[in-house]
């Protein structure tokens, strides 16, 4: 297999979009990665979306996006992993370029979610987990992530100022990042005082419903340099399933699926968890960031909650997690979180994260999950 | 819900019927037809237990459309003392006395209604097993 790199980025602000269609939101974002790599032609592009035909009833997104992104005709994908679909969009382009089949491809994401009402858009987010067989309990997505958050607590005494100091730590991130949907410092006590949603998880434990769109441009590595900015090699891609029903598993404060995809990604790049600088993960619950820091190895099992309450995990921290300001701030547009993690750790390691950059950034990790944690993708990317 | 979607779970929903898996003995709810496990093809059917305990839970205050006017409601895993496990609704119960480890049996309720002309779907909850 080739090398293969990331040599452009793009990526707009994110929140409720209502003047810009799906497809004018996706394709900004992806004129801004080809200006920013210096290329006018794609060989192929791939498309993460998780369900553009209850979002924004529109199938058939390949080809949609190629067309309106000035490429028609080229082989044009849409992948779909529930909210890892960004992620598994940009495997599938580094797979085109190691493979040799592709050279320039671009790997994309996009979701429009604030077209339809917050009733809906929950039954939509749902059809991640097992609608047959969890949904008809009334169980929400917050829910499930509720009930780890339950299991948490109970087996490593997880405290629900932990969980907040999650959501409290993202967004003294993202007031740092002009791109997030809700760039605004909150506090613990705001966060323990929100409106309840599935508990002992509140609003302000969750991800926001967000328009919005990110692109990148993936290259075989010997290309890099023509376009003059510094390239970032992807050294590890993993990928790894779990049980569709969280009901399945064999324990709920953990994930299978993201330690196996980590386990995969550390093993290609020759690396382990303490060769990484900082890392973006799928912070789409505070509960979930505390969980897959755990299964990536970068803090010890069972102390998520104490690494995020003493600032381990802070911009200066010992392992910064969600420079960005993570899903919690920066918003989830489910489809494109994956790449917008891919976007951030590219301008880290460029050097060109501004007032939220990490200090000497050569390593970051890139975690994106789907539903409970039935899929879940990591790749690791290095400056080079 | 169209009316053969909720027809073919009666088995599951009515009758509570799980599989186990005749080379390994895992159980499955609802049947499958291959073994996660051992990947053996060959099972038993039978109606699973009514009684088991609560491995976690939540209480949902902000529900899909299909459950908004029921909300606040407590949902949990139950693993039945068979070993099958299912996530229910708990109910007959104050919310501050669910907690891991809390005995329950399944009892058949009305689940949910879909929209004023719906199907009426049935199936089980848990209620706690007073001693």
């Amino acid at each position: 297999m080739r090398d293969v790199a990331v040599i452009g980025v793009g990526m707009q602000k994110w929140g409720e979009l209502w003047e810009t269609s799906a497809r004018d939101i996706f394709v900004e974002s992806a004129l801004l990665a080809m200006d920013d790599a210096g290329v006018d032609t794609l060989d192929a592009m791939y498309v993460g979306c998780m369900t553009p035909g209850l979002f924004a009833a529109q199938e058939h997104l390949g080809s949609v996006m190629a067309d309106y992104l000035g490429q028609g005709g080229i082989p044009a994908t849409r992948v779909e992993s529930a909210c890892a679909s960004g992620g598994l969009a940009f495997r599938s382009a580094y797979l085109a370029v190691a493979s040799g089949m592709h050279d320039v491809v671009l790997a994309g994401g996009v979701e429009k979610m604030t077209d339809i009402s917050g009733g809906e858009a929950t039954f939509a987010l749902a059809t991640a987990a097992d609608m047959q067989w969890e949904g008809v309990s009334g169980v929400t997505f917050p829910g499930l992530y509720a009930m780890m958050a339950v299991a948490h607590m109970d087996r490593y005494g997880t405290t629900r100022e932990q969980l907040a100091a999650v959501a409290v730590k993202n967004h003294r991130n993202g007031s740092r990042n002009p791109r997030a949907q809700f760039p605004m410092e909150i506090t613990a006590e705001a966060v323990i005082n929100s409106v309840k949603v599935a508990d002992p998880l509140n609003i302000l434990d969750c991800s926001p419903i967000t328009d919005g769109a990110a692109a990148v441009i993936v290259v075989p590595a010997d290309m890099v340099g023509r376009a003059g900015k510094p390239g970032v090699k992807v050294t590890g891609s993993g990928h790894a399933t779990d049980t569709i029903a969280l009901h399945d598993r064999d324990d709920f404060a953990s994930m299978r699926a993201v330690a196996q995809s980590a386990e995969r990604a550390y093993a290609m790049a020759g690396r382990t968890a303490k060769d990484i600088d900082f890392a973006e993960v799928h912070d789409c619950f505070t509960i979930a960031e505390i969980i897959v820091s755990e299964d990536l190895g970068l803090v010890e099992k069972g102390k998520g909650g104490p690494a995020a309450e003493a600032g381990e995990t802070a911009l200066d921290g010992r392992i910064p997690i969600n420079p960005s300001g993570g899903l919690k701030s920066k918003g989830h547009p489910v489809g494109a979180t994956g790449i917008a993690q891919v976007v951030e750790i590219t301008e880290q390691l460029r050097g060109e994260a501004g007032p939220r950059q990490v200090k000497d950034a050569r390593i970051g990790l890139a975690q994106n999950m789907g539903g409970s944690g039935g899929s879940s993708l990591v790749h690791i990317l290095e400056a080079m | 819900m169209p009316p053969a979607k909720s027809w073919r779970t009666y088995p599951q929903t009515y009758r509570l019927e799980a599989a186990r898996c005749l080379d390994c003995g895992k159980i499955f709810f609802p049947p499958r037809l291959i073994c996660s496990k051992c990947h053996g093809r060959r099972f038993e059917r039978f109606n699973m237990k009514r009684t088991g305990k609560v491995l976690t839970h939540t209480i949902i205050r902000t529900p899909g459309d299909a459950f908004s006017g029921e909300a606040p409601f407590a949902v949990g895993v139950i693993e039945m003392d068979d070993g099958a496990r299912l996530t229910t609704q708990i109910v007959d119960v104050p919310f501050e006395e669910i907690k891991i480890g809390l005995l329950v049996k399944l009892e058949f309720r009305r689940h949910y209604c879909e929209g004023a002309d719906g199907i009426i779907n049935y199936g089980h909850k848990a209620v706690p097993l007073r001693q």
